[in-house]
């Protein structure tokens, strides 16, 4: 089997062409290239819960802005924070608040559970919307990224926009690697279990609960890691970031790349964000790009439709329809003598539920 | 509180209240008996209210005139828009799991919004209120209270008993009430399950519009007027209980009232508070108020 080679190598390459891609020298496109990674991270935090635990969360944008509204509030305004508590205070701050709704949101599930989780992002939205605590409606600025120093010496310059492209390539990195350790250790296996079969993972003796609270405060933990690059990237926060919109964005690009793999996480941010960046060109649609929205509509509904399974399914669809044709070639050339035994391994004959 | 602020932010309430139960109805309708996740039944809401600004001056010109006229058209026109909605896009979705339905959804809530962009363009527009529904009734010595909110309410309360009488008294409510609690089992016993299917859709369809329509002079008409209505239209879906019409309107009416009085009472907290209400409900009955089925 060449794919498990394939699927190993993939994201270590996508790494390395990012890193080169840094050096490619123009401002605009190592701009997007790090808006992208940011949204990657932000997916790929998602992608536990919806590809991993089975938990659709519509309200997955209250973490990430909860990381960047702590990024900009906890900044000095008129000298660098250091990156050492700045950092973990904005990951606890996320972990914290989906610990308390986690607690309670796992209560329901299925829909109603995406609606709870609406409710609570929306909670911290109107929080930071209507209250002055972050500036209200109109936002506010981080002046000074964060210092990284050891002990007095700064090797990294984050105010370097290139020291910065690889930092948040490095964040990007540390998520994937991380999470893809994740999905192969036991805590992974028992949360695909529960995605599979809730009850049988109970009557297996396992504690549900206690496994999807943890894997609901880590994906988020990993979403205010996202938050926060993205406060540092723009230096400017506002409520929109904790939107309900962003959190369906997000959902967007993980379905559009396909729940199966967190690379399909990152593929369909990367998708996503291209065809915004494609349809919003000027270049290539000149006054019609004003209307960009109409042409993305039309390529997600396209998208959809023609891949069942994202992005990420596309080889195994067209695998599945090559086999599908050898075989009617097959049937007509010569009839079997007997049953073509199937390779039985092949499918659990688990059925998923399905997941709303 | 004086009793006459107390007496008009109840009417405010009420009216805002019936306006989400007309679009919300729609929605649990089609949740619940179809199963789609449709999020792109805010955009039903704006395609009304901007028919109801674009359709006006026509009517006017060509059918004589008058504002239920322009109502009717409005309401006729959505019904056939979503009709044909149905039988050329969303019975594909039947077939696909809710996650695709929100994608493709949410794609057409995109189209839509630039349909209208390029149609009618991005202004704010207001729609004039009929002459004789223009002026606006004494509340004790100094109060008045318009008489279109009132005019809204009573369309509302019409509406809402016309569905009552309908869900529970006649043949396509029955069949309403069998799809909803089991899809399957209706289509094994002989009922046309397409045809029931695209009259729902068009009704909803209908219904969102109508709300559009007669809340367009009160909020004028604006880009993304939609989205806002779809949000807190799902909320009342799910307090009322997927699927129920009774729960729809029960919830429309806790929404209505905590979204309005939260304005009034607490300013700096209206918004959080509509979802403190459904987070509240969720975790005492995680199914909604009324579970169907």
């Amino acid at each position: 089997m060449r794919a498990p080679l394939l699927n190993r190598l993939l994201p270590i390459a996508t790494l390395l062409a990012l890193a080169a891609f840094s050096f490619s020298g123009s401002d605009y496109y190592t701009g997007l290239a790090v808006k992208i990674m940011i949204y990657a991270i932000f997916a790929l935090s998602l992608q536990l819960l919806v590809g991993g635990a089975g938990l659709v969360s519509l309200g997955h944008a209250a973490f990430f802005g909860i990381g960047a509204y702590v990024a900009a509030l906890l900044s000095p305004e008129s000298e660098a924070a250091s990156l050492w508590w700045l950092l973990p205070a904005a990951l606890l701050a996320a972990a914290a608040y989906a610990l308390v709704t986690g607690a309670l949101a796992l209560r329901t599930r299925g829909v109603y559970f995406i609606m709870v989780t609406l409710a609570f992002s929306q909670m911290a939205y109107y929080v930071f919307h209507d209250t002055k605590i972050g500036g209200g409606s109109d936002g506010i600025y981080l002046y000074f990224r964060p210092e990284l120093s050891l002990g007095g010496w700064m090797p990294f310059d984050l105010g370097n926009a290139g020291t910065f492209y690889f930092f948040v390539l490095a964040c990007l990195a540390v998520t994937w690697g991380f999470l893809a350790l994740l999905r192969r250790s036991p805590f992974g296996a028992a949360l695909a279990g529960i995605r599979i079969n809730e009850q049988r993972m109970r009557a297996a003796g396992y504690s549900t609960y206690p496994y999807k609270l943890a894997a609901y405060v880590v994906g988020a933990t990993l979403a205010g890691l996202a938050g926060f690059l993205f406060a540092l990237k723009d230096g400017f926060v506002t409520p929109e970031l904790l939107a309900w919109e962003q959190s369906g964005l997000v959902l967007l690009m993980v379905i559009l790349g396909g729940m199966g793999s967190l690379g399909g996480a990152v593929l369909g941010t990367v998708t996503m964000v291209l065809l915004q960046e494609l349809f919003q060109s000027q270049d290539l649609f000149g006054d019609y790009a004003r209307h960009w929205h109409l042409p993305l509509g039309l390529a997600i509904i396209a998208l959809v439709a023609l891949l069942p399974n994202g992005l990420a399914g596309l080889p195994a669809q067209w695998r599945e329809r090559r086999q599908a044709r050898a075989a009617d070639v097959r049937k007509d050339a010569a009839p079997p003598a007997r049953a073509e035994s199937k390779p039985a391994a092949a499918r659990l004959p688990l059925q998923g539920e399905r997941h709303v | 509180m004086d009793i006459s602020i107390l007496l008009i932010q109840s009417l405010n309430a009420f009216q805002y209240g019936l306006l989400l139960f007309l679009v919300a109805s729609g929605l649990t309708l089609i949740f619940g008996i179809m199963g789609i996740i449709n999020l792109a039944h805010g955009s039903f809401y704006m395609i009304g209210a901007y028919m109801a600004f674009a359709l006006g001056p026509l009517v006017d010109r060509w059918l004589g005139g008058g504002f239920l006229t322009t109502l009717a058209v409005c309401v006729l026109a959505a019904g056939v828009m979503g009709y044909l909605l149905e039988a050329a896009f969303f019975s594909y979705l039947y077939k696909r799991n809710h996650l695709q339905q929100v994608l493709m959804t949410y794609g057409l809530i995109l189209v839509f919004e630039e349909l209208r962009s390029i149609l009618v363009g991005n202004d704010v527009h207001g729609v004039p209120l009929p002459e004789w529904l223009r002026g606006s009734i004494a509340l004790g010595d100094v109060m008045t209270y318009p008489v279109y909110r009132l005019f809204i309410s009573a369309v509302g309360i019409v509406v809402a008993l016309l569905l009552y009488w309908m869900i529970s008294r006649t043949r396509l409510g029955m069949m309403l009430r069998a799809g909803a609690s089991n899809r399957e089992m209706i289509s094994s016993l002989g009922i046309d399950i397409n045809k029931l299917y695209r009259v729902v859709f068009a009704a909803g369809v209908a219904l969102a519009a109508l709300a559009g329509s007669i809340a367009a002079p009160v909020s004028s008409v604006y880009p993304g007027m939609g989205n806002g209505v779809l949000i807190i239209c799902f909320v009342v879906v799910v307090i009322g209980g997927i699927g129920s019409i009774r729960g729809a309107f029960l919830a429309a009416m806790l929404v209505g009232f905590a979204e309005t009085f939260g304005q009034v009472l607490f300013p700096s907290a209206a918004g959080v508070l509509v979802y403190l209400l459904m987070a509240l409900i969720l975790l005492c009955k995680p199914e909604g108020l009324f579970k169907q089925g």
